[in-house]
């Protein structure tokens, strides 16, 4: 039996060095379809750090009207965080906005000077609130925009970070999607190429199937060596597509960390490389040894 | 024992074989005779599961070959060792490399091989000569490396399809002084021909084929060709 099994892959390699042209053209376009699925991988990273980053600055603030007095907003503040969507709510009173607004501009004379002429504080007490998630942030606006509070709500800002952060979602689907369909075009054209190539290889060894046959080989025996070229192809297309996307990855690292700073492209490669080893070998055996197997099916019948 | 039961076999509407029975008990010698196209080598196709029958049964000592499934066939063909005229030797392996060859798809192992290959290129003549490449050799030599190939799994038949259709009439003789010499080791032996010579210089059991219908069985040699 463990003989037979090294046979077979003994003839998978013959198999392979035999076809040395096709072989070499087989993959490269396994290469070339595993390098878009990389990018792919790269992307979803990046675009899933750049959105979570961007819905980690967004909140809820609330600015009350000069009416609203102090135990109506702690009241509410209390009702808020009971809310199990509500992660905080930090109240800032009129005092302390107007501290933190002086501190924030306390280079710029102007305002300092603006400020001073101004008989009362103009700044509007406020409560800034922060959702479990971001999809929660639709509730907790909702909540606050019964009709039970607008007699002490002067206006909430949620819709317009809403809106950037929402294009910006259907941006990354957009270019996620078209991603997939290169993905998937290029997984067609290499299992295509692959398929050929195992014809071709059946093709010019009709002889010595037609000996195997005579001879009383089973099936296995003169079906597997296809198959192990098939896995051969792809194992060897991942390694390479790993080993060109590898340094690529770490010299784009610093450019994209300019961008966005919570993403390290280099660290994330060496966290998650025994993963994308086995994506691409996963990958790369399963359009190799499909095609082997559609194209085995196809021409060789036993 | 060997048995064709009415069997018949079309090519889409061309008849190839009609109603063909015939027996063959176990260490026989038979030659089945007809000219280009009478049906001989679909006698041994269909002996071997390649092709299947139109109708009729082929018995192949228990199996009834018709019905057997392509998965069982590898097992069979190993209980038959089959040459052809044009040897069908492959061209990268040496004559040695090609008898072991059929051991090697069998899954036997590779100090078995080496022990089994030299035996068999010495019964055909060819101890000294393993190391060649098929180019390298007469084709008198090409067939015996073939019957060595053949009689490597030590098959309880041979079938000879034309073996002597691409020799001299020198080594012409030494194949069929070769081949009845296995038989007479208790090999079954089936020789497909239009060779008078070689049914001449056989004189056993001779078939005789003609448009896909047997026209003559005869046990003393005498055939219509």
């Amino acid at each position: 039996m463990a003989t037979t099994f090294f046979r077979i892959i003994k003839f998978g390699f013959q198999n392979f060095a035999r076809n040395g042209l096709l072989s070499a053209t087989t993959v490269a376009i396994l290469v070339m379809t595993l390098l878009v699925f990389n990018g792919l991988l790269m992307f979803g990273v990046i675009s899933k750090s750049a959105i979570a980053s961007l819905e980690d600055k967004i909140d809820i603030s609330v600015y009350f009207s000069a009416g609203a007095t102090e135990d109506q907003i702690l009241s509410l503040e209390k009702a808020l965080e009971s809310l199990p969507e509500v992660k905080s709510a930090d109240y800032i009173s009129q005092d302390k906005a107007l501290a933190i607004f002086k501190d924030r501009h306390k280079e710029d004379e102007a305002i300092a000077q603006a400020l001073n002429e101004l008989q009362a504080n103009p700044l509007l007490a406020s409560l800034n609130i922060k959702a479990q998630s971001p999809s929660q942030y639709q509730t907790i606006a909702g909540y606050l925009d019964s009709e039970n509070l607008k007699g002490i709500i002067d206006n909430v800002t949620y819709g317009e970070n809403r809106v950037v952060i929402d294009r910006l979602a259907r941006i990354v689907d957009t270019l996620r999607g078209a991603g997939w369909l290169t993905t998937l075009l290029f997984a067609a054209v290499a299992i295509l190429v692959t398929f050929n190539t195992i014809r071709l290889a059946i093709y010019s060894n009709r002889e010595e199937l037609g000996i195997m046959r005579l001879v009383g080989a089973s099936n296995k025996f003169i079906n597997g060596p296809y198959l192990v070229t098939g896995v051969i192809y792809g194992v060897l297309g991942g390694m390479i597509s790993l080993t060109l996307a590898a340094p690529a990855i770490v010299l784009a690292s610093p450019y994209v960390s300019i961008f966005i700073p919570e993403v390290s492209l280099a660290n994330y490669l060496l966290v998650h490389l025994p993963q994308l080893i086995f994506y691409h070998l996963a990958v790369g055996v399963t359009l190799g040894s499909v095609s082997a197997m559609v194209a085995v099916r196809r021409y060789l019948k036993i | 024992m060997i048995a064709f039961h009415n069997v018949s076999k079309h090519y889409n509407d061309q008849k190839v074989l009609e109603d063909i029975s015939f027996k063959i008990a176990p260490g026989e010698l038979v030659s089945i005779v007809g000219r280009s196209g009478a049906g001989k080598s679909t006698i041994i196709r269909l002996l071997i599961g390649e092709e299947k029958p139109a109708k009729g049964r082929i018995i192949f000592g228990p199996h009834e070959v018709n019905r057997m499934l392509p998965s069982e066939l590898p097992a069979l063909r190993r209980k038959v060792g089959i040459v052809f005229q044009d040897f069908k030797l492959l061209p990268t392996k040496t004559a040695h490399e090609n008898v072991a060859f059929a051991l090697e798809v069998e899954g036997r192992s590779q100090p078995e091989i080496e022990e089994l290959v030299p035996q068999m290129l010495d019964l055909v003549g060819l101890a000294d000569k393993g190391h060649l490449f098929p180019h390298e050799l007469s084709g008198g030599m090409k067939q015996r490396v073939a019957i060595a190939r053949a009689m490597i799994h030590r098959p309880s038949v041979i079938i000879a399809d034309e073996p002597t259709g691409n020799l001299d009439s020198y080594n012409a003789d030494e194949i069929v002084k070769l081949l009845l010499k296995i038989n007479e080791l208790g090999t079954t032996l089936i020789l497909a021909t239009h060779s008078r010579d070689i049914v001449n210089k056989v004189k056993r059991r001779v078939i005789t084929l003609d448009d896909g219908r047997i026209i003559k069985d005869d046990p003393h040699g005498d055939y219509i060709l």
